[in-house]
């Protein structure tokens, strides 16, 4: 017998001894970062580098398969019990010797989960991890001329980019509200020394939004440039426009950080993405009776909250409990329960 | 159906004001819910796997008497930690909302022989719907027993004290019977409908997988002590089961406690259906202990009127449920365990023999509520 074919065994025969769990569900309690187990990370150290944006340095499971400069990864964090996934850039670069990742957050006004990793995070707080991903990355033939056009917390895949490759003529345009407010400037001026990049910071609070066409005055040659830019999306919009109008748009890269941002209202249209069926529905009728009204086949039992007969995922949208009046957003494993769920703005509940 | 209504003096507002009174204190634990309540559950997880692994480490040496001894009381305290206040509460859906796939209504199964998904209809869906409504709940006696006075007799039930004290000891095969709906199911022959096949296979599976690592895995594993751990096994289920039919067991039949008539549950408002639900289920007193190793469905008059808030909360909310049971002069069922237990064992033999049948006065709630 091959070894996988034993290993395979044995790992049945402890499947049976600790069934209904799962082995790993024991290996979990003292090894949750060995190979084999669900990517997890553990927090190893948070520098503050702003006011409002710290790095937070991970050691990531066994599994973690490393990153290419500019990605992002996915992180699963309990915030007040509650477990909420965000995508954050990598900040570190990708030939760290230790085998930890760094990823730099901005907390934002309201933002749950960014707010708790930069004022609320513990060192040896384990997370969820996702693998890195994403294509707002370097190409692997070097560009002659590099262009990072940023803005706030754009700033961090492009210092992905900056600490992992070195370019011969890199110039980068970013903004933030004040001096103080720019993410990473100490490591910034330091290349700046070192003559490894030029900067044109812009203090919107005094200088004002960055025009696009002042480019010409910061950067002449930018047209010539490769160029990724990442910040708020009228930086990019703007940015998308002034490239195409001058036929360059292939020499832009842009990433966008919130591509659809939920706008919760009174009810909206609810899409059973399973059956394909798209339905009206107001803002006070509970999605279970949207559903089967429309003929879609509902799993369902009391119909008043108690039996949690109804969970059901929400891909989507936001919905609005009925008893409560709270509001969910669609995340990724979020299920509701349709029975006193009513929709809050469009949704799509797999089914 | 006692001759008596107990809710008589409430008016059809004053049962509405209570529902709001509730729902109020629903609302304040829910927003309050957090990270304490999810580091207890997480807490509460991982000691009960400790346990579960120290106390079957122990018992590969139980031919030992003191090994025997320590490995059959830890075994017998994480079963009844898995399946009370761990699988019976995440069933119920009351940790739901960390959104931990790994703690969840939809993933959970726990070491019992009826499938997690089997009991969450059969308990969620209509025990708690249907709380001690005749006919319709059939935790109420299990279909094995008679439990009021208003329940037809039958000479079978001459000997309910005795199938009681059965269902006890194989508490875990009745409940997936009882999930199965396996006397009625054969009576009515669905034999052979595929869906309930396919039920009774998923049982059997279990079955199998539960029989097997119990019965023949651990005791194999235990070499030389291969029979001393079959018996501190079966111990270890037994004490389990015992335990948690007893605590069940106090939850809906001690005296004092109500049943309903099916016509009374009609167009029952939000209000009326708390009001049903305080007076179906009575709690048993007791330390921090008890509640935790009853699964704190030593609150299970709390736990009915807000079955879906976590189980760590129903001590507070208890104090909050009590004081309205006192401004609303309702009798707030309790006691400690012994007396509960006895109270609900004396109606099981009560019960089993005919009854007079009492005058029934039943409220007629939909007049009042016509005329309010
Ligand atoms: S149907 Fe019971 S909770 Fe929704």
């Amino acid at each position: 017998m091959t070894s996988t074919a034993l290993r395979s065994r044995a790992w049945k025969l402890l499947e049976m001894v600790t069934t209904p769990l799962l082995p790993s569900d024991y290996l979990d309690l003292v090894s949750p970062l060995r190979a084999g187990a669900d990517l997890r990370g553990r927090i190893e150290a948070v520098h503050p580098e702003t006011g409002d944006a710290a790095t937070i340095v991970i050691r990531p499971g066994r599994g973690w398969r490393g990153h290419t400069a500019g990605q992002y990864v996915r992180i699963g964090v309990d915030v007040d019990g509650v477990r909420l996934w965000r995508a954050y850039s990598v900040t570190s670069p990708t030939n760290s010797q230790d085998g930890r990742v760094a990823i730099t957050v901005k907390a934002i006004p309201d933002g749950k989960v960014s707010n708790h990793l930069v004022r609320r995070a513990k060192p040896g707080t384990l997370i969820q991890l996702d693998q890195a991903t994403g294509d707002f990355v370097l190409p692997r033939a070097k560009p002659a001329k590099v262009l990072y056009l940023t803005a706030g917390s754009g700033i961090t895949p492009v210092m992905g980019m900056l600490r992992d490759t070195e370019f011969d003529d890199v110039v980068m345009v970013h903004s933030a509200p004040r001096p103080q407010d720019v993410i990473f400037r100490d490591e910034l001026h330091a290349l700046v020394a070192d003559q490894k990049l030029r900067l044109t910071e812009v203090h919107t609070d005094t200088d004002g939004m960055l025009d696009i066409a002042r480019l010409y005055e910061l950067v002449p040659d930018w047209a010539e440039r490769e160029t990724w830019a990442c910040g708020p999306a009228g930086l990019l919009d703007a940015a998308e426009k002034h490239w195409a109008e001058h036929g360059v748009h292939e020499r832009l890269h842009t990433e966008r950080f919130r591509p659809g941002i939920v706008v919760a209202g009174e009810g909206g249209e609810v899409t059973f993405s399973g059956t394909g069926k798209t339905v009206d529905a107001d803002g006070a009728t509970p999605l279970l009776d949207v559903g089967e009204e429309a003929g879609v086949l509902m799993p369902s039992g009391c119909r008043m909250g108690i039996c949690f007969g109804c969970v059901t995922p929400l891909r989507a949208g936001a919905v609005r409990d009925l008893r409560t009046g709270e509001i969910t957003e669609a995340e990724p494993g979020v299920l509701i329960q349709t029975c006193v769920s009513a929709a809050a703005g469009p949704c799509d509940i797999e089914r | 159906m006692t001759a008596i209504d107990p809710t008589a003096h409430l008016t059809a507002k004053q049962i509405e004001e209570l529902g709001r009174e509730l729902d109020a204190i629903r609302d304040e634990v829910i927003a309050s819910r957090g990270e304490k309540d999810a580091a207890y559950i997480r807490k509460v997880i991982s000691a009960q796997r400790k346990l579960e692994l120290v106390s079957r480490g122990v018992l590969l040496f139980s031919f030992f008497p003191p090994a025997w001894i320590i490995g059959t009381a830890g075994l017998s305290v994480a079963k009844i930690m898995d399946n009370m206040e761990i699988g019976h509460n995440i069933l119920h859906g009351q940790w739901d909302w960390m959104r931990d796939p790994k703690i969840h209504s939809t993933t959970w199964e726990w070491d019992h022989v009826s499938p997690a998904d089997q009991w969450k209809h059969s308990h969620n869906e209509l025990h708690h719907t249907y709380t001690n409504v005749i006919g319709k709940d059939n935790d109420l006696g299990y279909g094995i027993m008679r439990v009021d006075e208003d329940q037809r007799w039958h000479p079978f039930h001459l000997g309910q004290p005795l199938w009681n004290f059965i269902n006890a000891c194989f508490f875990e095969y009745g409940i997936a019977a009882y999930d199965l709906e396996l006397g009625k199911n054969l009576r009515k022959r669905r034999r052979n409908n595929p869906e309930f096949r396919a039920r009774a296979r998923a049982v059997g599976r279990k079955i199998r997988k539960q029989v097997l690592k119990d019965y023949v895995i651990h005791p194999l594993l235990s070499g030389p002590s291969f029979l001393t751990t079959l018996a501190a096994t079966f111990t270890a289920n037994l004490v389990r089961n015992i335990w948690s039919h007893s605590v069940i067991m106090c939850g809906h039949f001690p005296e004092g406690v109500q049943v309903f008539e099916r016509r009374s549950i009609k167009g029952e408002t939000r209000g009326q259906w708390y009001l049903r639900q305080m007076m179906g289920s009575a709690n048993i007193s007791g330390s921090k202990a008890m509640h935790f190793m009853s699964g704190n469905l030593s609150h299970q008059i709390e736990h009915h009127l807000f079955p879906d808030l976590p189980s760590n909360r129903y001590a507070e909310v208890a104090v909050k449920v009590r004081a309205l049971f006192e401004k609303y002069e309702l009798e707030y069922v309790t006691g400690p365990l012994p007396k509960q237990v006895f109270s609900a064992w004396r109606k099981v033999v009560r019960l089993s023999l005919p009854n007079k049948k009492p005058k029934v006065k039943t409220p007629d709630r939909e007049q009042e509520l016509l005329a309010a």
